[in-house]
């Protein structure tokens, strides 16, 4: 009896362990999840003088995908992007970036985004909980945040999670 | 005339440099309470990522704002969600932090008087016939 304690302890420690240390500590569960997405009005990367809201989408299943030229593992996930905007309507949040920088990387990587808006402030970020560009957000019908994905994309993240709930919601209704 | 133009462009800068000393003390106090979320070990204090200048920014905006610190704080939970405290609050998902280290002691103290009590009895007193032979032995 007294043997066994000792390596049942360990293993359970190992355990604790495994799980704990493969958990991704920048993965930190958003509270918008379930909440109204944040309002914005904010210009067009392409066209200043125009604007654009999030209320512009009601109605429809979106992504909004935060990106910026400075971000390296933006330009890693943009085929996804690209691959995933073809089933759904990627809107961009252009983040904390230039003009002159956005949009010669647009025509470089190609624009996969049906419109991009631009903030070069971060503020409207802020709003949205964004501390870790790129980052992902689906948003349904009604407005709602349903998902969030913080870093790049990656085509089995796309695949398995954000086709099939943009999938799902829009079948919803 | 150099000189006046350098008074004349020091007094531009004044009112930058002039800040409310009381909303400085309020937004180091607060920035030292939150978590940058970019560099996650570090404070909003202590932290040089863009992120955390711009939320201090931020801060401080809503404090001269008339914001009071618990606004400040609900803003921020309302965006990063609890992690950002670096006091987590009580909370039925939080439990396990604030219990856990006691519930560990309990176990302890448990095990420990466990094990004294299952100590083997001490030995029984000596008697005549033993202290005789021990004396014998010394000798």
């Amino acid at each position: 009896m007294k043997t066994l304690w000792l390596p049942l302890g360990f293993i359970a420690l190992v355990l604790l362990l495994a799980i704990g240390l493969r958990l991704n500590p920048r993965e930190v569960p958003s509270p918008l999840i379930g909440r109204p997405a944040p309002h914005f009005e904010l210009p067009l990367l392409h066209a200043p003088d125009k604007r654009f809201s999030q209320k512009d989408m009601l109605g429809r299943v979106w992504v909004l995908n935060v990106w910026a030229s400075w971000c390296p593992p933006c330009l890693v996930e943009h085929p996804v992007v690209t691959e995933l905007a073809k089933n759904v309507s990627v809107v961009g949040l252009n983040y904390k970036d230039a003009r002159e920088d956005a949009l010669p990387w647009l025509r470089r990587n190609g624009d996969p985004y049906q419109l991009s808006v631009y903030d070069a402030a971060g503020r409207i970020a802020i709003d949205y909980g964004v501390y870790g560009v790129p980052e992902t957000y689906v948003i349904d019908q009604r407005g709602v945040i349903r998902y969030k994905h913080i870093g790049p994309l990656t085509p089995e993240i796309a695949q398995k999670k954000l086709e099939p709930l943009v999938k799902e919601l829009s079948t919803r209704g | 005339m150099a000189r006046v133009l350098i008074f004349f462009l020091a007094s531009l800068c004044l009112p930058a440099l002039a800040q409310d000393p009381d909303i400085d003390k309020r937004v180091a106090a607060l920035a030292n309470e939150l978590r940058c979320l970019v560099c996650q070990n570090q404070t909003l204090a202590d932290s040089n990522a863009p992120l955390a200048v711009d939320l201090r920014n931020q801060i401080r905006e809503q404090l001269k704002g008339g914001a009071s610190e618990r606004d400040v704080v609900d803003f921020m939970v309302a965006r990063y969600g609890d992690f950002v405290l670096y006091r987590p609050p009580l909370k039925a998902t939080t439990v396990a932090l604030w219990a856990g280290p006691f519930v560990i002691l309990a176990f302890g103290v448990w095990l420990l008087l466990r094990r004294i009590a299952r100590r083997p009895a001490a030995e029984a007193e000596l008697s005549e016939a033993d202290r005789a032979r021990a004396a014998k032995l010394l000798e």
